[in-house]
């Protein structure tokens, strides 16, 4: 972002076009997206429900709505829920990813079939979330064959939708599944950006694979890299449908696997714009101050 | 490079036919109400209100049930007329959007135009009151002009599930759906030393009784149910009083309290097989390899859902009893534990499923309202035809009492009983007068709740909590009783 | 030598491994294609079941399912996302880059910012708002509004940083050429590798989404695909047929991995032509 600070005389003549192409996006984003935002950050600060058919409100609440979901409410529980289940699905996620990135674009290791394992493993990503839960669901049931795949290697058989880990365990599997391919890709194009010539003069100054992955490498994937932690960062506290289809919308035993997007979902059964509206501003904020804490601190570490 | 930017050109050039079409649709829509509003006027001065009524029909719903049955009973029949056109609207259920978008249309009624008004919706029992204690849905007597002789015939808490607090029937069913307890014979046989149904109904006809039977079949290695929630609907249709009572405060009837008490002790003591409804255990427990001495199951369910799960080999695609009756003896004969099933009413009568129909406030189209509403829900011809065609158990105590008085509708499934005749029975004796505009979410979220609470997770005032907390979050202006 | 060989076979097993389980729900969604509502319903298996063709022939047969419209629907709307959304993401991107002017900080701060808008936050308000500006039962509110994609944008930026270098814009300049040829016939050429991975997950999270599609359409002819399936599953339970959600499900997915497939090859070739750099 250093370039935003630098400032040319040279291009003030051109600014007008930095307007110009910022209109498509701003337009669109102001019809479609913030009027409705603006509405529900209003409403954040009434009360104002639907009971039946018969709208509760508008009534001025003040800050209630908020007080009601930092203090009265679970939320924290299941910033913890959506934290855990996030962080389970996360690092297998980059760790697998990164490796198989490198690998393909090895030119020592020159893989053959590179080109079907690529087109392989995003593959999960094709299939509806939906669907992808019903399948998980049936699979790993008290009578699905993992069961009886125990059963048949002497285990006891173990019921997975009724146990805390087996339930947050199966959602972060199926976000690592989903979501893998899709990171192995960015991280791929970007470590194929990097100029050959940097990665042969570390060679030829003698380093190692670790030290040329570590001081060449992650630095110059930095701002993809950047982008797939904060991508996925947003993506977890947003997690909604793998859980919500998996558990059946009631997040698993007593509420474990209930993410807050799902604690979300359920105020909008009553139309409850109200808290619903607190807990969005709660989120937005919340996810702003995380993520400039990653930016920054990834950023920084860049210039020294 | 070249060939990029041909792809490119061909993607704007997409877009903007894209948005072309979509737009020309869009102007299309807007410009169909002046034509018909010209019509309109030119045919009959719009001070007189019925010829203002619109040419088309619009019925909402959340599948195609209702759809299919009225092109076969009312459509094919002959008894649209000509210058009207039926239109469904079919929102699927999944996360509530079904009520979702029949709310906005319905909150928008007044300002839509004559062609997008809804005229007629379903609606399920769960739900019924939240639409019919509101000023959107219309009285079906008063009006919409159906006659107390035209609703005789039907269950009567098929209209009590649709009754006002005012007293105004605002909704009207073609089928009713009264529930038995379905047994395995050949473990009656081993457990109760018999497995004729007036013996069996004998050692069920009380709760007390069930769970005397429970403890017997757990010695001989069978469970009594196979989940949680299969007797829910037994107890939760015999409450004492409403979910919520006059002040807004959430009531936990005894009868609630005492499907916690017995699930509770069925799951301690082994009698279940912890399953849900709906789910693979649940499924195959009703199979040849099941141990389960009976499930809870309405009309619908036993035709089809039980039947399917008993066999061993699934029937060969699109044949039933009725649709061909020599492929459907073969491929039955001897296959899983097809004939093994018997019913009886057991311990206390409930319902499971339906759908009503609803007048909209605001309907420019009353008089085809009425005539779906009684040839679909009221005339005993349609009604028997219907449930001879689709083996479905429809809303007309006369027609279904000649039915259960007829041996030809003996079930080969069942052991030759005729089931009719025990649904017929049952379906006068369910009362259904306790039911509040929040029996949808209050019924969801004790069975989730309490689930935690029968495997054990969590202590019972800890579930009970739950329970609240997410009722309250459903239903923000309830309250919670000390 | 033998290190290396080691290690490549190392690589391979754990490849393969991956692929397995990525490819293994497919199987799973073909097998359960396969079977009879009853056999779904009672449980899992491996081996592929004799109703293929009876739940081919239901799913296409039913008149109350607009399957073919379907297709295009969610073809429709997922192409159009996905241009719009890479097109006009690679615009704002270039804008934020190459230029500078006054605001500029604040409007890149400000669609950071919007970036972690959780899409459920304002549904009800999204849904309402359509019906006021009457796009209500349209396509139109499923693509248009990729336009603006904070996320799109976002990744074009982070490209353009390490791969669209100020100097080339300038020389550009020097040659005569406008702003918008400049766009046109420099930079989208060399996000194209960007372009083409971002391009692909627009479209397919477009194909697969449920969430707003079900808020907005009504009409059967509108319908994308997701919905179609929901309405098979919400169905009464005389038509309530697994066989026939597996069946829609897998005849949902192979348009896309049609797609998918030849896009990919594209993204591993652009990618490469990416890396090769003046």
């Amino acid at each position: 972002m250093k370039s935003i600070s630098k400032k040319k005389n040279k291009s003030i003549s051109y600014s007008k076009w930095g307007y110009i192409f910022l209109i498509p996006f701003f337009t669109i984003y102001i019809l479609f997206s913030f009027i409705p935002l603006v509405s529900t950050f209003y409403y954040s600060f009434f009360e104002n429900y639907m009971t039946g058919l018969t709208q509760i409100g508008p009534n001025f609440v003040g800050l209630e709505n908020y007080k009601t979901i930092l203090f009265e409410s679970d939320l924290p529980k299941f910033a913890l829920n959506t934290f855990i289940i996030w962080i389970l699905g996360f690092i297998p996620q980059i760790i697998i990813s990164l490796t198989i990135a490198i690998w393909f674009t090895s030119a020592r290791l020159k893989l053959k079939f590179t080109g079907f394992f690529k087109t392989v493993i995003y593959m999960p990503n094709l299939i509806m979330a939906a669907a992808f839960s019903m399948l998980f669901w049936a699979l790993f049931s008290d009578i699905g064959p993992v069961n009886n795949l125990l059963v048949a290697l002497g285990y006891e058989p173990f019921s997975f939708m009724q146990s805390i880990s087996g339930n947050r365990g199966l959602i972060a599997l199926m976000n690592f599944l989903m979501w893998f391919g899709n990171t192995t890709i960015l991280l791929m194009a970007a470590v194929m950006g990097i100029d050959n010539s940097i990665l042969e003069a570390a060679q030829i100054d003698g380093a190692n694979a670790w030290k040329t992955f570590w001081y060449v490498t992650i630095p110059s994937i930095k701002p993809i890299l950047v982008y797939v932690f904060l991508t996925s960062l947003i993506g977890g506290i947003q997690m909604f449908d793998v859980p919500q289809i998996l558990t059946n919308g009631a997040g698993g035993p007593n509420r474990t696997s209930m993410t807050m997007i799902m604690y979300l979902n359920r105020h909008l059964f009553s139309k409850n714009y109200g808290l619903a509206g607190a807990l969005s501003v709660i989120l937005l904020i919340v996810t702003a101050i995380l993520s400039f804490i990653v930016y920054r601190n990834l950023t920084e570490r860049e210039e020294k | 490079m070249n060939k990029f930017k041909r792809i490119i050109a061909l993607m704007l050039v997409m877009i903007m036919g894209v948005t072309f079409v979509a737009c020309g649709n869009d102007t299309k829509d807007v410009a169909t109400p002046p034509v018909s509003d010209q019509k309109d006027a030119g045919d009959i001065s719009q001070s007189e209100p019925e010829d203002k009524a619109g040419k088309v029909l619009n019925i909402w719903g959340w599948n195609n049930e209702f759809q299919g049955l009225y092109e076969t009973y009312f459509e094919d029949a002959g008894l649209l007329p000509n210058d009207i056109e039926v239109k469904f609207t079919i929102v699927p259920n999944d996360d509530n959007a079904y009520q979702n978008a029949l709310d906005e249309a319905l909150l928008n009624q007044e300002t839509a135009s004559d062609d997008d008004k809804i005229d007629l919706f379903l609606i399920e029992a769960d739900y019924a009151l939240k639409y019919v204690e509101s000023d959107y849905t219309l009285d079906i007597m008063k009006d919409v002009g159906l006659t107390d002789a035209d609703i005789a015939g039907q269950y009567k808490y098929t209209q009590e599930i649709v009754t006002d607090s005012k007293g105004a029937i605002k909704g009207t069913s073609w089928q009713a759906t009264p529930g038995l307890f379905a047994y395995r014979r050949s473990i009656a046989k081993d457990v109760l030393g018999t497995d004729d149904p007036v013996k069996v109904q004998e050692a069920l006809s009380t709760w007390d009784k069930f769970y005397d039977v429970a403890k017997m079949s757990s010695t001989k290695g069978y469970k009594m149910l196979s989940g949680y929630d299969d007797s829910y609907r037994t107890f939760s249709n015999n409450v004492s009083s409403p979910w919520v009572d006059s002040n807004s405060t959430i009531v936990l009837d005894d009868n609630t309290v005492k499907w916690i008490e017995q699930s509770k002790e069925f799951t301690d003591k082994g009698y279940n097989n912890k399953s849900s409804l709906w789910d693979d255990q649940w499924a195959a427990d009703q199979g040849p390899g099941g141990k389960v001495f009976g499930f809870f199951y309405s009309t619908w369910g036993i035709n089809f859902t039980l039947l399917g799960n008993a066999l061993e080999t699934p029937l060969p695609d699109g044949i039933t009893a009725t649709s061909d009756p020599d492929v459907f003896k073969e491929a039955t004969e001897g296959n899983g534990i097809f004939g093994d099933y018997g019913v009886v009413e057991g311990p206390q009568n409930y319902y499971w499923g339906g759908s009503w129909l609803c007048g909209a406030t605001g309907s420019d189209n009353l008089e085809l309202v009425q005539e779906i509403m009684r040839t679909m829900t009221c005339d005993a011809d349609t009604l028997i035809t219907i449930t001879k065609d689709t083996q479905d158990f429809t809303n007309n105590i006369e027609a279904m009492d000649s039915l259960a008085a007829d041996d030809n509708f003996a079930s080969a499934f069942l052991g030759g009983q005729n089931h009719i005749k025990l649904f017929a029975e049952s379906a006068k004796g369910i009362d259904m007068s306790n039911i509040s505009p929040y029996d949808q979410g209050l019924n969801e979220e004790i069975q989730t709740a309490f689930r935690d609470y029968f495997n054990g997770t969590v202590d019972y005032d800890t579930a009970l909590n739950n329970f609240y907390t997410a009722a309250l979050e459903k239903y923000p202006n309830l309250k919670v009783s000390n | 030598m033998d290190l290396r060989k080691a290690n490549r076979i190392l690589c391979y097993i754990v490849l393969i491994l991956l692929s397995i389980l990525c490819l293994f729900s497919f199987y799973l969604l073909i097998v359960n294609s396969t079977r009879a509502h009853s056999q779904i319903q009672k449980g899992f298996s491996f081996t592929i079941g004799g109703f293929f063709n009876a739940n081919l022939k239901n799913v296409l047969d039913n008149d109350e399912l607009p399957v073919i419209n379907g297709i295009i629907n969610s073809f429709i709307v997922s192409s159009a996302s996905a241009i719009l959304a890479t097109y006009f993401s690679v615009l704002t991107a270039f804008s934020i880059h190459t230029y500078d002017f006054k605001f500029k900080r604040i409007f890149f701060t400000f669609i950071m910012m919007i970036m972690m808008v959780p899409n459920q936050v304002s549904a009800l308000g999204f849904m309402s708002w359509m019906g006021k500006l009457d796009l209500m039962d349209s396509l139109i509110p499923l693509f248009l509004p990729s336009i603006a994609s904070p996320i799109v944008f976002y990744f074009m930026l982070a490209y353009m940083q390490s791969n669209l270098p100020k100097a080339m814009v300038e020389a550009a300049r020097i040659d005569g050429a406008s702003e918008f040829r400049i766009f046109n016939q420099m930079v989208l050429p060399i996000m194209k590798p960007a372009i083409a991975v971002q391009a692909i997950f627009t479209f397919v999270s477009a194909w697969n989404n449920y969430f707003i599609p079900t808020l907005i359409i009504r009409s059967a002819e509108k319908k994308t695909l997701p919905i179609l399936i929901a309405q098979l599953r919400s169905a009464d339970y005389l038509k309530f047929d697994m066989g026939q959600v597996y069946m829609l499900i897998f005849l949902a997915i192979i348009p896309i991995i049609i797609i998918y497939i030849i896009l990919s090859k594209y993204i591993v070739r652009g990618v490469a032509v990416g890396s090769v750099k003046e």
